[in-house]
């Protein structure tokens, strides 16, 4: 009766997996799902991106990051610092204001909302009376002057939010003294734009949309001058001085104002449209940036020629005689500039233009001649090309690091030398426990490796294997050769380009050993390159061979794409990994795994019709095993007549992703707030209920049977040194599992090192197992005679790895996407099993070994199977007795990209797509834990002072403080510099005069 | 050609030496016939071992018409009948028509040779208003047949009636396995799938489930239609299939709890081929070690440790006293070919 108790509740091993495991989603990597507002805070050195699914993000120096969510997921339409502190305002489009502060909490910053406040008018007023259009915080810190729809302008007090309403700027004053003849066109205007006077904070500069200006006296409540423009108005800018400013328009026009003291009617200075003379787009924003040798930076955004540029996304730099118009792949949200903030100082002297376009950011060096583009160390643009996979390597060797970063560094001689410009806050976050790469495969044919070791998830190589092959795309057809007295002077900016020149490049799968540094890519078109890493630039011919994995298999005839075609001859190829040999299958079917055994220097790799093994020592096809069922037309005819059997099913996907998408944007970005989570899910459930008696969906309950289709679809390849046929000698043996639940066997004999060159490699099947419930071969693994998954190749040769126990008996694992069975060697019986699915209706979409250290005791780790479900669970299940841990919700199950995008670290951690270009981080350990930690001290405003005495108290309060906190200032530095040390000294030069700026 | 011959109605022998008997009368000694009888009802049934033989026997009144066709072309069609509402005892063999059209060739035999496809289990432990039926696919080529989908329910809670989603049965495939055995009918809730509950899963989940479990699933269902329930202890009126059910004797004394030990595992014999030679059925590791006793706690509810093997249908027999209904099969007793098919896995 054993059998009817409970599962045993021991109270040491639930004790033990409190150490062990933890979920956290920790952070997001890449670039913000479509970004709608962008914020700057000079005196922080902080930028703020907001999201149109509500979302804020600030980021500082490297590694410096906070992010928040609002309550309402509408979109952020604005965000304002407010000046000298550190505090935000945001506004959504629902006309609500947020006050976000940065405050420290146990040792870190952290990003909080403060308050909230929508702007009502009086009872029966309309909604545009109040409809916020424009937002100034004043450089006193303690209102905030809102623009709205009627041309009011009323006042806040901060951080309260009260309305003052004896301090509302109506229309009606403003229009008062306004020329009879020029009011009567313009009436009842919104505002457009507010702006503080740059040297006495009692003046501000209003402009309507018509093309009204008013400079306002907030002391007598009076204007002081009227600019009478006339032309629809888009955006002001003070000059730095406060002598001029400049106004933008929709006809693409700009024009500079004199602001004197006298009462003159102010005529403009000058009025020019500078991509005339034919209609131009609007110009949308404008900066007029002093220099100290008296020539002006003049940056703007749009003002493209209607008829022939209207359709770009530019932002043109005018400086003397230069002027060069940025072209961006994607639509502007916003830009600013980033100039000399020091109230003292005379000029601007930019330095740098940050421009947050749809799909990327882009900064621009403006001090370097050429004003090239500077490589942001985070926000990178992960879809540039669409992500088609992604593998994951822990722990990289130092050596093979350096070699990739410096074949990087090769790559980016074009980018500019200047120190990353947005440096606010201090990271204090232990150093990444390790070097880890992510590798990302993409559709155009790259493999991009990241750095994924901390933080900020930063581009260290690019991989093209384009090269290989011949393409319609010219490689030499340079976007940016643009002859010199071309107009405008477009110069295209930026790396997103989401258009593949074929889609049959894009990179399937990836296998690195971090060892060798051999790496092993392969793409849609059924085609295996192995690589090798090269430091220098070399020519040389790729070898040729081609798996006929179809082999004896008579009359099918292959209906999809046809393979790619390859360059002829020696192909140049830049340091890095270059390719020595292309394996080609045929039929040129997707490739679905990929193995590579660096030390028996054999690659393995499997389509929907076989697999087959590669010495790519010899450069000889081992063999290969056709997996086909004979009845399976659909896996032969390609993938493109499988459109329209699924069809149907994506339809209704797609309808189903469309009704999630309400509900998911409740959950995007909310890290594990249970009680969202749950909302979320109740509301979801609820329209799926609705939706279900609207129209019933049936499923038909049938059990596999070995003619279904794709069942010889390999899922799964893996190399062990078992014993595979008597247990007195183990050989290298290669597994392959298949969709049809088939797990084949092959006995392999690879000579030994000395005569590896002479004698071939053999192979010779050796079992085949077929699963009885024939769900798909996910996962194969052999256990040591210690219940030990099997080290990676040369991971023992390295001395980073026990040798496996080859005395006691190994043991075979098979994970199928519904089930866990543990198999004996090399007498196959079963011994173990985990019905997953039988019990819980769930199935197995990834599943890897990982490592878990316990956070308690250093000494203590085991490896257990973390698993991701179809429901976007993840389980911790124990090695070797198949036993559930832990289960913790992670993904929506709606969010079927998601769930395919994940991919485990073998120390517990994770990353899956939550959007096309943003990774999002998790973590099971309880150890290894990579998440922003970071301080952002207000820095001591000395110069400002007189500016604003009202701040006298605040710094004292502020001193006294920061005073109290002195102990862990003490603590701080010594963690700072150990973190330096990894870093380079660039970062130990920044954060030493933070420090001592602090001081 | 008719015979005509007296058998000692207390002594009636073996079934082997009736047959020898038979042919003996008939001085067809090689000929391979099929043996059948009228019964009292009129209907035709087959005589092919010991116990129906007896049976035969024991219901002459005071003839007993037996009828003898020559296996090659035996009519298979003509055993069975339409009107039979009583089975004899839980052996009687139920050969549908249909079945027969499908397979001509299948030869009645022995009773190792008859399989389970479906029962009812678990009545005592059940509400009357429930059904827990097993639907043995196995050693069948025919479909489970049949297709679920959501619906809403109304249960019974602390706060009154609520309307809870619910799974239910939305099709069943004609000449397939779920609606061949008469036991499951469209607009069935689903409750439970192999012990686990559903409420609180998607249809995709449980449609996962079924899957998973499908070469020996166990449904609880509500049926929608509660005319055919099962009365405890009293006389029954059977479930609502069309065919040939039969109610269970009003004298079995009390219903034990349907434990088909072992059984759990059958449906999951995995096969090896070694060196490309003969596919054969993996054994089950030697469940001696702790952890392995263990691991079966999370397993299915009814899941035995002990006996990995499909017992023979005898043993089944012996155990079977739990279900109400059970209908079987004859198995191709060609395994050979199925074998190579790799579509189902025999012993």
């Amino acid at each position: 009766m054993r059998r009817f108790l409970r599962p045993g509740h021991d109270p040491v091993r639930e004790r033990l997996k409190r150490d062990l495991f933890q979920f956290n989603k920790t952070v997001e990597h890449g670039f913000p799902h479509q970004p709608s507002a962008l914020g700057y805070s000079p005196f922080l050195r902080l930028m703020a991106i907001g999201t149109r699914s509500g979302a804020i993000k600030l980021y500082g120096a490297p590694g410096v990051e906070f992010m928040g969510l609002h309550e309402e997921n509408n979109t952020v339409m604005q965000i304002h610092f407010i000046p000298d502190q550190c505090q935000l305002v945001t506004l959504l489009d629902d006309n609500s204001l947020h006050l976000w502060s940065l405050k420290q909490h146990s040792g870190a910053s952290e990003l909080r909302e403060e308050h909230r406040f929508t702007l009502k008018g009086p009872p029966g007023s309309p909604p545009s009376a109040t409809q916020i259009t424009a937002v100034l915080p004043h450089s006193s810190r303690e209102v905030l002057y809102l623009g709205t729809e009627s041309g009011n302008i009323f006042v806040v007090e901060l951080p309260t939010f009260t309305l003052l309403e004896d301090r509302t700027i109506t229309s009606e004053t403003v229009l008062q003294r306004v020329p009879e003849d020029y009011c009567n066109r313009r009436s009842c205007e919104l505002v457009e734009a507010l702006r503080e006077h740059p040297k006495n904070p009692d003046q501000i500069l209003i402009g309507y949309s018509r093309g009204l200006i008013v400079l306002w006296d907030l002391q007598n409540n009076k204007v002081t001058h009227h600019f009478l423009g006339s032309q629809q108005l888009e955006n002001l800018y003070w000059q730095r001085d406060g002598s001029k400013f400049i106004s933008c328009h929709y006809d693409g026009s700009y024009t500079q104002w004199p602001v004197s003291s006298d009462n003159r009617q102010p005529e403009p200075l000058e009025n020019l449209v500078p991509y005339g003379p034919f209609p131009c787009k609007a110009i949308s924003k404008i900066y007029w940036q002093t220099t100290k040798n008296g020539v002006p930076y003049i940056i703007f955004q749009g003002g493209m020629p209607r008829a022939s540029y209207g359709d770009r996304h530019s932002i043109s730099v005018v400086h003397g005689s230069q002027q060069t118009a940025f072209d961006f792949t994607s639509r502007v949200i916003d830009f600013f500039i980033i100039f000399s903030s020091e109230p003292t100082a005379e000029f601007d002297d930019p330095s740098a233009m940050v421009v947050l376009a749809e799909e990327e950011l882009v900064v621009i060096d403006l001090k370097t001649a050429g004003w090239p583009a500077v490589h942001p160390p985070y926000l990178a643009s992960l879809h540039c090309s669409a992500i088609t996979c992604s593998h994951h390597v822990s722990n990289i060797p130092l050596k093979l690091w350096e070699r990739i970063i410096s074949a990087g560094s090769k790559q980016n001689i074009h980018y500019s030398n200047m120190p990353w410009p947005i440096d606010g806050g201090t990271n204090i976050a232990p150093d990444p426990p390790q070097r880890d790469l992510l590798l990302t495969g993409h559709e155009d044919g790259t493999v991009r490796f990241w750095d994924a070791s901390g933080v900020c998830l930063h581009l260290l190589y690019k991989l093209s294997t384009v090269r290989v092959f011949l393409t319609d795309a010219d490689p030499n057809d340079n976007m940016n050769t643009l002859g010199e007295d071309e107009w405008p002077p477009l110069r295209k900016v930026g790396t997103f380009d989401p258009y593949s020149d074929d889609p049959r490049l894009g990179i399937q799968k990836i296998y690195l050993c971090k060892y060798s540094g051999y790496l092993a890519v392969a793409g849609t078109a059924g085609q295996v390159l192995v690589m090798e890493l090269n430091d220098e630039d070399a020519e040389h011919v790729v070898d040729h061979a081609e798996a006929d994995l179809l082999q004896d298999q008579e009359g099918y005839r292959w209906k999809g794409h046809e393979k790619l075609k390859t360059r002829d001859g020696p192909v140049r190829f830049e340091a890095g990994f270059q390719p020595f040999v292309l394996v080609q299958c045929q039929p040129p079917a997707v490739v679905t795994s990929l193995a590579l055994h660096s030390e028996w220097k054999l690659v393995a790799f499997g389509t929907s019709h076989g697999f087959g093994l590669f010495d790519h020592q010899q450069k000889r096809l081992v063999f290969v095993k056709c997996t086909l069922h004979p009845s399976d037309q659909l896996a032969l005819e390609g993938p493109l007549s499988r459109v329209k059997s699924l069809k149907k099913s994506l339809r209704q996907s797609f309808r189903r992703i469309r009704r999630s998408r309400v509900s998911s944007r409740k959950r995007r970005g909310g890290s594990g707030n249970a009680s969202e989570v749950q909302e979320a899910n109740a509301k979801f459930d609820q329209d799926a209920l609705q939706e279900m008696e609207l129209a019933p969906v049936q499923r038909k309950i049938e059990a596999r049977s070995a003619e279904d289709s794709f069942t010889g679809f390999v899922r799964t390849l893996y190399f062990a040194d078992t014993f595979l046929r008597d247990s007195s000698r183990h050989c290298p043996s290669l597994w392959a599992g298949t969709n049809g639940g088939t797990v084949y066997a092959f006995c392999l004999r690879v000579p030994p090192a000395e005569r590896r060159m002479d004698e071939p490699v053999r192979a010779e099947q050796a079992k085949e197992i077929q699963l009885m419930h024939r769900a798909p071969v996910v996962g194969i693994l052999v256990l040591d005679g210690r219940s030990t998954p099997l080290p990676e190749p040369l991971e023992v040769a390295h001395d980073l790895s026990k040798s496996p126990d080859m005395q006691g008996s190994h043991q075979l694992l098979v994970v199928s996407e519904e089930q866990f069975k543990v198999f004996t060697l090399p007498k196959v019986s079963s011994k173990l099993k985990l019905k997953l699915t039988a019990l819980e209706g769930c199935r197995v979409r990834k599943v890897t070994v990982a490592n878990f250290g316990s956070c308690k005791t250093d000494d203590y780790s085991e490896n257990d199977l973390a698993v991701l479900t179809n429901l976007g669970d993840i389980q911790i299940i124990s090695l070797p007795f198949l036993k559930l841990q832990i289960r913790y919700p992670c993904i929506r199950k709606e969010d079927v990209s998601g769930i395919a995008s994940c991919v485990f670290t073998k120390y517990g951690q994770g990353f899956y797509l939550i959007s096309p270009s943003e990774f999002e981080r998790f973590s099971l350990s309880t150890k290894w834990l990579v998440e922003p930690r970071c301080i952002v001290d207000i820095p001591e405003v000395t110069s400002n002072n007189h500016v604003h005495n009202k701040s006298g108290m605040e710094n004292a309060a502020r001193k006294s403080r920061s005073s109290g906190d002195h102990a862990e200032d003490e603590r701080k530095p010594e963690r700072l510099m150990e973190h330096a040390l990894l870093n380079d000294e660039k970062v130990l030069k920044e954060i030493q005069s933070t420090l001592e700026g602090g001081r | 050609e008719f015979r005509r011959f007296s058998l000692e109605r207390s002594k009636p022998g073996k079934f082997e030496e009736f047959y020898g008997l038979l042919q003996h009368v008939h001085k067809i000694p090689n000929v391979d016939v099929l043996v059948g009888y009228t019964d009292i009802h009129g209907d035709l049934l087959p005589i092919n071992n010991d116990d129906n033989y007896h049976k035969a026997v024991s219901t002459a009144n005071p003839l007993l018409r037996i009828f003898i066709q020559r296996k090659e072309d035996a009519d298979y069609s003509a055993f069975g009948t339409d009107t039979m509402t009583r089975k004899k005892n839980v052996l009687s063999n139920v050969l549908r028509p249909d079945n027969h059209k499908k397979k001509p060739h299948i030869v009645i035999s022995m009773p190792q040779d008859f399989r389970p496809v479906s029962s009812i289990i678990d009545v005592d432990i059940l509400p009357e208003t429930h059904r827990r039926v097993r639907l043995y696919k196995y050693g069948t080529d025919k479909p489970l047949g049949f297709y679920i989908r959501d619906g809403s329910s109304v249960r019974v809670t602390p706060h009154g009636l609520e309307k809870v989603p619910g799974i239910f049965i939305s099709r069943l495939v004609p000449g397939g396995l779920a609606q061949s055995t008469g036991l499951l009918a469209v607009n069935d809730e689903v409750l439970e799938v192999n012990g686990i509950e559903v409420s609180g899963k998607s249809l995709d989940q449980v449609t996962d489930m079924m899957i998973a479990n499908s070469r020996n699933l166990i449904i609880t269902v509500r049926p929608a239609n509660q005319r055919n329930n099962v009365v405890r202890n009293s006389r029954t009126s059977g479930s609502s299939g069309q065919s040939t059910e039969s109610s269970l004797p009003s004298s079995t004394p009390n219903i034990l709890p349907n434990l088909l030990q072992g059984e759990e595992e059958s449906d999951e014999e995995d096969i090896i081929i070694e060196d490309s030679g003969e596919p054969q059925q993996i054994p089950k590791a030697a469940p001696t070690s702790e952890s392995l006793e263990s691991l079966t706690q999370i397993e299915l509810l009814h899941e035995s440790t002990q006996n990995g093997f499909l017992p023979s249908s005898e043993m089944n027999l012996n155990h079977s006293a739990g279900s109400i209904s059970m209908e079987y099969e004859v198995r191709d007793p060609n395994h050979k070919s199925l074998e190579e098919d790799g579509t189902i896995i025999t012993l």
